[in-house]
């Protein structure tokens, strides 16, 4: 297997198409554009492959919805304000247990905010974003190495449990270029009894997500429910780094946690024991493990480009067992390794 | 032996409509049955509902369906027909679906030239929710949101979708008909087979815009509704072929890239 060096933004693409991803729609918003682009040229390449340049990205959702119905692993992809023209569509999409791969490429907000990386995107992506009782399995990538990666077990998991994911990563990590393997996919597992195909000479199918009856209608809901349950217990990752003798965890994903591992690196050397905690998946949230962790270390600071969102999910995680300090820095301001490390150092020195 | 000159479309289920008596939903679903039967492609087609009074169609016809969000129909309809290209696939559409809320999908996917089939039932009202203005409601005429009658200055004007579409350059076959006679009736069956011809022959998008009646919100008569259409509508919304591009060479059934 050669390494090849890619941006983080045609990475994602490349491993899509590798993991048989045979429909895109998309509508072109910065700073994922390159993804865009990359899925119209190498498309066509494809064998059965489809590229949609949708007239908005409500079009788009609903396209890779259609699509996915048919019975083809789909994509679509967006930056922020695009995602939320999405999240009827996510919604439905859940409802109607179509699996698919959305991703989200932060940008600074509210509103348009800017084109800068950002996570502020974090609630909107891990409660559900959309209305109703559902969630989206929500993938946060720390390197390119990982865009790949999980963007081809988000792809698995999607059809696993007949769900939308979502990869959910930053300005930073779209257009940052690292040197990546592209794994060998699985072979894909989805039953033709759940694509919409035509009945043939058989009986006729169909897909709904209106449920007027409230019997119905809330069966559904706890099926959904029991699903996301199962999610939950069989599908959260996380990288522990250098914990084993931490006093302060930072507790950090995507962008955030490279600069973390980057401040960490430079304390280690003036002899601070500090660890890191990665939420790799964001929903479901590695929740058991982080609790688990609070048994040895006291002192853990959640770092975030937002003004704290993920911070609710690690003080739900830890339950008071723990002291939990918060350093955020939101709309698309992204500080170096140095800034981060006297933050840390400054809470390291009042818990030491 | 006697023939048969008369039965239930195979491609109807038996389920009993839950529309409004004198309601043209019935009468369109049966012609869309009556073609698929006809054309013998019960086994190759896929519907798109709408959200509306339509949206329960899966309940009647016996084919593959699946529901689409309010008015993105299109958009889950090209998506189904690029991926599989041999199959009919036609999305149902009410007036709010297709000319309000989902005009994007619509005219985009008209303006693409998407290779599929558009059934528009206008019936100038929102029936499910209750009777609120459409974009097709007329001057004048009342709605629940429009109770003085809809006004120009504040309300705009009908949209007149037939006419708008077949000035795209992307749209194949454009009719307007109407179910309020037995003659519409034949004609709408005849316009709905064309259209369904025309994406066989993968000649490209169309577009049947059929004027249908709501006695329930007109607060008329089923007669009465009929000659609504008649001596109303259909001066706004004459009947009549748009555009038809199905002869001629230009169209083709070129494959994709």
């Amino acid at each position: 297997m050669n390494k090849i060096l890619m941006s983080g933004n045609n990475v994602i693409g490349e491993a899509a198409i590798r993991a048989g991803c045979r429909f895109y729609a998309g509508y072109p918003i910065t700073p994922q554009n390159e993804l865009t682009e990359y899925m119209a040229e190498h498309m066509r390449n494809a064998e059965g492959g489809v590229f949609i340049q949708s007239e908005s990205e409500v079009a788009a959702i609903n396209m890779i919805a259609g699509a996915a119905a048919a019975g083809v692993r789909v994509m679509t992809s967006s930056s922020g304000p695009g995602i939320s023209l999405k999240q009827e569509g996510i919604s439905s999409m859940a409802a109607q247990e179509l699996p698919g791969i959305i991703v989200n490429i932060m940008r600074g907000g509210p509103g348009l905010g800017n084109i800068l990386p950002s996570q502020g995107d974090y609630f909107q992506a891990t409660r559900g974003g959309g209305h109703g009782d559902y969630r989206t399995i929500v993938f946060a990538p720390g390197s390119c190495q990982e865009l790949a990666d999980l963007t081809m077990d988000a792809f698995d998991l999607a059809d696993k449990y007949r769900t939308p994911a979502m990869i959910l990563a930053d300005g930073m990590m779209g257009q940052m270029m690292e040197p990546v393997i592209f794994k060998k996919p699985k072979p894909r597992q989805y039953p033709e009894k759940f694509m919409l195909r035509g009945a043939g000479s058989g009986k006729s199918k169909f897909i709904r997500g209106l449920l007027l009856d409230p019997v119905d209608s809330e069966a559904h809901n706890w099926k959904l429910a029991r699903k996301y349950e199962v999610i939950s217990e069989n599908e959260t990752r996380c990288e522990e780094h250098r914990i084993d003798d931490a006093k302060l965890v930072i507790v950090a994903y995507g962008t955030a946690a490279r600069i973390a591992k980057g401040a960490i690196k430079r304390l280690r050397s003036h002899d601070m024991k500090i660890g890191l905690f990665r939420p790799i998946t964001l929903w479901p949230f590695p929740e058991m493990r982080l609790r688990t962790l609070s048994e040895k270390v006291n002192n853990f600071l959640v770092f975030e480009m937002s003004t704290g969102q993920m911070l609710e999910d690690v003080r739900l995680a830890l339950q008071g067992y723990a002291d939990i300090e918060f350093h955020g820095r939101p709309g698309g301001a992204v500080p170096t390794p140095a800034e981060l490390a006297n933050v840390i150092a400054r809470v390291y020195e009042q818990k030491d | 032996m006697a023939k048969i000159v008369f039965k239930h479309p195979e491609s109807l289920k038996e389920n009993i409509f839950h529309y409004c008596p004198g309601c043209g939903h019935s009468i369109v679903h049966r012609l869309v049955a009556e073609v698929i039967d006809e054309m013998g492609i019960r086994g190759v087609t896929i519907g798109v509902p709408p959200a509306g009074c339509a949206v329960l169609a899966y309940n009647y016809f016996d084919v593959d369906m699946i529901e689409a969000l309010h008015g993105r129909g299109p958009a889950m309809a090209t998506a189904i027909k690029r991926c599989l290209p041999d199959r009919l696939v036609f999305s149902y559409q009410g007036d709010g679906d297709l000319a309000a809320i989902g005009i994007a999908e619509s005219f985009h996917a008209a303006n693409r030239g998407e290779n599929i089939s558009v059934i528009f039932i206008n019936n100038a009202v929102y029936g499910m929710t209750g009777g609120q203005m459409a974009p097709t409601t007329m001057l004048n005429q009342r709605s629940t949101t429009t109770p003085a009658g809809r006004k120009q200055a504040v309300d705009g004007y009908p949209v007149k979708v037939s006419e708008i579409f077949s000035q795209l350059d992307g749209a194949t076959y454009v009719e307007r008909c109407a179910v309020s006679s037995p003659a519409g009736v034949n004609k709408t069956k005849k316009a709905i087979r064309k259209a369904f011809q025309c994406q066989m022959a993968g000649l490209g998008f169309s577009l049947v815009e059929v004027l249908s009646l709501c006695p329930t919100n007109w607060k008329l008569s089923s007669v009465d509704s009929c000659k609504y259409i008649d001596e109303v509508m259909s001066k706004v919304f004459p009947p009549g072929v748009y555009k038809d591009q199905t002869g001629q060479s230009g169209k083709t059934a070129e494959a994709r890239p």
